[in-house]
């Protein structure tokens, strides 16, 4: 409760200055020290139907840091983020905050924020009345005064930009507005940790592109541990600090950004965080070769024997020569950045989409020169 | 039925303006007789009844109509037929809230089995109701001697005649609710959670306000049926004036006394009671339907 | 999405367990006082009833059940309750279509009188129907200028039973109206089919199912039925008097035995057309996706 929210003089003066951007708005005392999230081991299984189940979990979260939990449906990530909030109970494993053993701490007494998918804000309750609940549930003794709540809520409005919806209901509010309400709610109780399922999922395109944006500033101004989940790799990518990849109910890789992309620790990651071509290769003598041609020169540390070549579509041009991988144009069409030829490398099982200069038939023959490409164990 | 659902009926066609659209519905001879039909139906059987007891209970004119809530008697029927929905109303709620909160909102063995048996004594004949209490409490029942020793009554008594009621009304309220609060889910009640508040506020804050029209639709209905009940009641009443007798029991013996004013007199209280429960009901359905999610005949 | 949807199948054979652990508070709390409340209330004394039942041999209670008067009145109850909840079921449609196809003035209030059979006191039905159709009753007097009698008489249970079962009928078939797929309407007049032919091939069979849980609910409802039949029946033995009433009957002449018998019969009628009506919803799940 202390590292939280400015006393009261500097808020009444900075009111008085009426509507200010964000900067203004959230000075240097709101960041938070931030506190870390571990979790060890965390095993969880279903019956049948019911969330992803998870084999195993263990990942590590700095604090300030915002980290993102991607994987496809099924994989697990929001059993996980529920975990960590308390809403589902682990059947093994440990959830620490900061180092205070938390697993058995029920989810009131967690001090999570959570946001949810589809925002759970109380229909019956104002815009005002839904930021303010969890304040109003502290027990007698440490809730605020009724004037320092209304304070407080008035500067969650200005950080969320929506002074002037105090009085709105839920129903009233776009699916923007919505989720600004939401993650002002989740705030208000100045939670360790701010978790967020899916925060953009429902949202469209634009609104969702700009929320991103602002979700991202108001994490740099508040310094608060986030967790968010998502399955849309471009907005774990542009948004979190880190990645931590799922997939069936196991962590497959955890890095920043440019590392999962860059380095991706399976072929699972590698395919999930973006276009991939796939084909089926033999690593020999430190030499890839397909359909017995030499191709690229191994990287050390990929396996020897059978495994699969992926290749990203933008590290493809048409070329000549040794090491290059024919295959068969499918189509040929312009596209607003230029033209592009889907082609079907022999041996791979769906074509791939690759910028060309030329004019191509269906059914031409072309090579592909090789810029850069991960081999992993065939399976 | 909302306007909306049926767009079709309201165009061209269903103005017998024929067109592209004549063949979407009957030919104008026919939806009239048809809906001539359904409304002779309708009014032979449910609307003449209604009106007929109001007719006859006024029969003799307004001041006979109202010496009938002088006596004592009707007095005492109607204020035990008030005591009864006093107690079999609020133990209902109270059950149907328990009752919905266990089976919506969380995942166990034998949830729907436990549905179905909610719902059972809405297959069981009134007058079958009213027998089991008897064979339980009765003079020759299960615990009746243990009973007549030491003083209770229950069958011939009040109790008795609360227990037939709550029986017979036990499943209104919560199948109003179970259904809806299923459609919720958990997630109103997780987010409270997580901003901290107690079990009791949760419930107090965001279930209870979530629930309250399809809450208020479960009483209206479950309160007609508690002071209307009939069969049940009689079996367990013992019918004996001014003490065990609740309005319709009291119909009854009006009625077989051939003091028909009286007796039309007492069901025309009744009636408006129905009238006032379908008032509400129709109302809630209008204004609330969205909150009412997942009802079906009752 | 959540991530509940493609969990692959034969992974995750958690540990059979009574319920799915939660974060929600007071299932215990609330599972126990619905439990208790149910038990007591409903199924011990359903149970004693059963017990009481089969404690007299089933020779005894065949006895019992077949007397004259007894199989009478079953006869008159069942055959009855079949017949009213026909009535019904085709009026019920009839009534569903027209409230939800057409538009005439007082629809909404007619709309609104449907559930009346709910709302009223059957006591009030029952008094309100012997005078209508009594022999100098609004009704029954032009009807007895023809020489049909009504009240105490079989058919005076008949209508009684009618009006009880009605809404049941209108109900569970009205919902399925207003969501009939208009294409499939339309399909069938592109396809040349007459406005009639479209109406038997393609509108009404996928309300049968429905139909049918109408007729088993309004017919339960009506073997049970006490409040409004004994007003307008007459109740003469072997002619027009129904089990419900032979129940007090024996139980007013201190015949326990005679009662019980007569109302387990009753109950396990009364399961067996839950039952169905449950099997009756599992095909229309099936068969067209919807009750």
């Amino acid at each position: 409760m202390t590292a939280g929210f400015a006393p009261t003089d500097a808020l009444s003066l900075r009111r008085d200055a009426g509507a200010r951007p964000i900067e203004a708005a959230a000075p240097e005392r709101l960041r938070h020290a931030g506190t870390s999230v571990r979790v060890d081991g965390i095993v969880k299984s279903y019956g049948g139907h019911g969330p992803a189940a998870l084999e195993g979990v263990s990942l590590a979260i700095e604090p300030g840091e915002l980290l993102a939990l991607l994987g496809p449906s099924g994989s697990g990530k929001t059993t996980l983020l529920r975990v960590i909030a308390g809403l589902e109970i682990p059947d093994g494993g440990r959830v620490f905050f900061g180092s205070q053993d938390t697993t058995d701490i029920p989810v009131q007494r967690r001090g999570v924020g959570f946001v949810f998918q589809h925002y759970a804000l109380f229909r019956h309750l104002t815009v005002f009345e839904n930021i303010a609940y969890g304040l109003r549930s502290r027990p007698r003794a440490h809730r605020p005064k009724e004037d320092e709540i209304r304070r407080r809520v008035e500067r969650l409005l200005e950080l969320v930009q929506l002074p002037d919806l105090a009085k709105r209901y839920p129903g009233q509010l776009s699916g923007g507005q919505r989720q600004r309400v939401a993650l002002a709610r989740a705030l208000a109780v100045e939670p360790s940790v701010l978790l967020l399922d899916e925060p953009f999922g429902a949202l469209d395109a634009q609104v969702r592109k700009d929320l991103r944006r602002w979700l991202r500033e108001i994490h740099r101004e508040t310094g608060q541990t986030t967790i968010f989940v998502t399955h849309d790799q471009d907005e774990a990518l542009e948004l979190a600090d880190r990645i931590a990849i799922l997939n069936k109910g196991r962590i497959e890789q955890v890095g920043a950004p440019h590392e999962v992309q860059d380095h991706p620790a399976s072929r699972f990651v590698m395919s999930f965080v973006g276009e991939t071509a796939r084909l089926p290769a033999e690593v020999v003598d430190g030499q890839v070769r397909v359909a017995g041609r030499t191709v690229i020169a191994a990287e050390a540390g990929w396996p020897q024997g059978p495994v699969d070549l992926c290749l990203r579509p933008w590290d493809l041009t048409i070329g000549q020569g040794p090491g290059t991988l024919p295959g068969t144009v499918r189509e040929w069409r312009r596209t607003g950045r230029g033209t592009v030829a889907e082609i079907l490398l022999d041996g791979a099982e769906a074509p791939v989409e690759v910028k060309v200069t030329e004019v191509y038939e269906p059914g031409d023959r072309v090579s592909l020169a090789v810029g850069a490409a991960r081999a992993f164990p065939r399976g | 039925m909302s306007e909306t659902t049926v767009p079709s009926v309201r165009g061209p066609a269903a103005r017998g303006s024929g067109g592209a659209h004549a063949a979407l519905t009957e030919p104008r001879p026919v939806r009239i007789a048809l809906t001539f039909a359904a409304v002779a139906f309708l009014t032979l059987f449910l609307l003449l009844p209604f009106a007929v007891v109001f007719v006859e209970a006024l029969s003799k004119g307004l001041g006979s109509y109202l010496d009938t809530f002088a006596e004592p008697d009707a007095q005492a029927a109607i204020r035990l037929t008030l005591l009864v929905a006093v107690i079999a109303v609020p133990l209902n709620v109270v059950f149907g809230l328990c009752a919905s909160w266990a089976i919506a909102k969380f995942d166990f063995r034998g949830r729907n089995l436990l549905i179905t048996l909610i719902d059972l004594p809405f297959s069981v004949s009134p007058v079958v109701a009213g027998l089991i209490y008897v064979l339980i409490f009765g003079a020759q029942g299960l615990f009746g001697p243990f009973l007549q020793r030491h003083g209770i009554e229950i069958i011939f008594a009040v109790p008795g005649i609360v227990l037939a009621t709550m029986f017979v009304t036990f499943p209104f309220v919560a199948r109003e609710l179970i259904p809806l609060m299923q459609d919720q889910g958990t997630t109103d009640e997780e987010a409270a959670l997580t901003l901290g508040a107690s079990p009791w506020r949760v419930f107090r804050t965001v279930t209870l306000p979530n629930v309250r029209w399809a809450l208020l639709y479960g009483v209206l209905l479950c309160n007609a049926r508690a002071m209307g009940e009939f069969g049940a009641v009689s079996v367990v009443s013992g019918r004996i004036r001014g003490l065990t007798n609740t309005m319709p029991l009291h119909v009854e013996i009006l009625y077989n006394e051939y003091n028909y004013v009286a007796a039309f007199g007492i069901a025309s209280l009744l009636a408006l009671l129905a009238l006032v429960t379908l008032a509400g009901k129709t109302f809630l359905e209008w204004r609330h339907a969205d909150a009412l999610a997942g009802r079906g005949a009752h | 999405m959540s991530d509940a949807a493609a969990l692959p199948a034969g992974r995750a054979a958690a540990p059979a367990r009574f319920r799915r652990p939660s974060a929600l508070p007071g299932f215990r709390l609330t599972f126990g006082i619905t439990l208790t409340y149910l038990t007591l209330l409903v199924l011990l004394p359903l149970a004693v009833l059963l017990l009481r039942a089969a404690s007299v041999g089933p020779a005894g209670l065949w006895a019992l059940v077949t007397d004259d008067r007894n199989l009478a009145a079953l006869k008159t109850s069942f055959g009855l309750s079949i017949a009213a909840a026909a009535i019904d079921a085709v009026f019920g449609l009839l009534i569903a279509w027209v409230l939800t196809r057409y538009r005439f003035p007082g629809r909404r209030i007619i709309d609104a009188l449907v559930d009346l059979p709910f709302a009223l006191p059957t006591a009030v039905a029952g008094i309100a129907l012997a005078s209508l159709y009594a022999p100098n009753g609004w009704i029954g007097e032009p009807l007895m200028a023809l020489g049909i009698k009504v009240a105490y008489t079989p058919l005076g249970i008949l209508v009684a039973l009618v009006f009880v079962g009605l809404p049941f009928c209108v109900r569970t078939v009205q919902p399925l109206v207003a969501e009939i797929d208009r294409s499939s309407e339309e399909a069938a007049a592109i396809l040349g089919a007459s406005r009639f032919r479209a109406l038997v091939t393609v509108i009404l069979p996928p309300l049968i199912p429905a139909m049918l849980t109408g007729f088993a609910l309004a017919f339960a409802r009506a073997v049970g039925e006490y409040g409004s039949v004994i007003f307008v029946a007459g109740n003469l033995p072997y002619v027009s008097e129904i089990a419900p009433l032979l129940i007090v009957i024996k139980l007013e002449e201190f015949n326990y035995a005679g009662a019980t018998a007569i109302a387990a019969v009753m109950l396990l009628m009364s399961f067996a057309a839950l039952l169905a009506i449950n099997l009756v919803q599992d095909f229309s799940r099936r068969r067209f996706g919807h009750v």
